[in-house]
């Protein structure tokens, strides 16, 4: 069995899986593409945004 | 590709197609129809559009129309114009200046937020107002929760009616807005001269060039040149326009003390006050830029699919080649 013969089988064969990979897939992507910028941004604009200063003014009663 | 064709051809390919089941591979009809878009034609239509009643009623409509724009709104555009005013009315042009956040990926520096809010609180708060910023906006912003709620405890705020329906003062909540330095205009007037100092809140949108303006004219107070007269109680700024400024120069080195040991050098401080106006105009600047990188890329991707579907389903119809055998021609 091939490897888009098994990919045809597994995902796309019935319509109730194929709608659930879609909408997994959806929520997946989201979640690392989300991240993947956040990271982007704060590694590009380190030192300048409130995360990394915070640390000087936060008192430990609310730490 | 049909506005191409004159009137003449379209009557011509129709007198073919009337024949064509007679004389159909006739070689003089044929060459007529062919040539029928570069052949002079003599219809109707043309010879009224090329008369000279088109052309003078063409001119009148022209002129008809430049003289009831020019009625209407008094100056034709693209048309240059003579001024009575020298360029120093306009305010001298600020330079462009590499801010912390200009790039389309560079977030506010977070740490200048904070040193400008305390340049504002100890210097522009005594005459300008920052209405539209709530001590809510600091937190997480410039200071933590906290800090800002002792600040905005520091204030007094009217607040009421209680249950016996009076007004009462009590100390400010993070929800409160910051403290104007005047209660209305007229007072605002009246303790600066007639000027009114304007509300921060949105200055940096609110002024041509922005942030490098505000920086401009807070650095570049200079004694009036030779021949300017500045009336009294009136300041020479070059990018003020018109050059004379209620405002005198109010940033000095070593003016405010900086928490975190900056030097407060007259740069510095207008650098960092103008940071911060430009946070309180644009609070929502940096998660617009994280949404534009967002954007930017989730959008190209979608442009290259585009294409590429475009080219797979057209490649066959573009690519096909239609033959034509005409029969033999025997009968």
């Amino acid at each position: 069995m091939s490897l888009s013969t098994g990919i045809y089988n597994t995902l796309f064969k019935r319509n109730s899986v194929f709608v659930g990979t879609i909408f997994a897939g959806a929520f997946l992507f989201g979640v690392g593409f989300d991240t993947a910028t956040t990271t982007f941004w704060e590694r590009w604009n380190k030192g300048k945004l409130w995360k990394d200063i915070r640390h000087k003014y936060v008192t430990d009663a609310e730490e | 590709m049909l506005s191409r064709l004159t009137a003449g051809a379209f009557k011509k390919v129709a007198s073919f197609g009337a024949s064509r089941s007679s004389t159909l591979f006739s070689g003089s009809r044929a060459a007529s129809a062919r040539f029928a878009s570069t052949k002079a034609s003599s219809s109707a239509f043309e010879s009224l559009a090329n008369s000279r009643a088109a052309f003078a009623s063409a001119s009148l409509f022209t002129v008809g129309s430049i003289a009831w724009y020019t009625h209407l709104y008094g100056t034709l555009p693209f048309v240059g114009k003579v001024h009575a005013s020298h360029l120093s009315d306009e305010g001298l042009h600020p330079s462009a200046y590499p801010w912390s956040h200009k790039g389309p990926l560079d977030s506010f520096d977070h740490a200048s937020i904070r040193r400008g809010y305390q340049v504002y609180r100890e210097v522009c708060a005594a005459c300008h107002s920052l209405d539209r910023i709530a001590w809510r906006n600091l937190v997480g912003v410039s200071h933590t929760a906290d800090e800002a709620r002792a600040m905005a405890e520091e204030v007094e705020y009217m607040d009421g009616p209680d249950a016996q329906g009076e007004m009462f003062q009590r100390p400010g909540k993070l929800a409160d807005y910051m403290p104007a330095p005047y209660p209305n205009e007229e007072a605002a007037r009246s303790g600066n001269a007639g000027a009114l100092p304007p509300d921060l809140s949105l200055i940096v949108k609110a002024r041509h060039g922005g942030a490098d303006y505000i920086f401009s004219l807070l650095t570049g107070y200079i004694d009036p040149p030779a021949g300017v007269e500045i009336r009294d109680g009136m300041n020479y700024n070059p990018y003020f326009p018109g050059g004379a400024i209620s405002m005198a120069r109010v940033l000095f080195d070593g003016l405010v003390e900086y928490e975190d040991g900056t030097p407060a050098t007259t740069s510095q401080m207008a650098k960092d006050v103008v940071t911060f106006l430009n946070w309180a105009a644009e609070p929502e600047h940096d998660e617009r830029k994280q949404y534009g990188i967002k954007a930017v890329i989730i959008f190209s991707t979608l442009f290259w699919i585009s294409l590429y579907v475009k080219r797979f389903k057209w490649g066959p119809i573009k690519n096909r080649k239609i033959f034509y055998n005409p029969p033999n021609n025997t009968h």
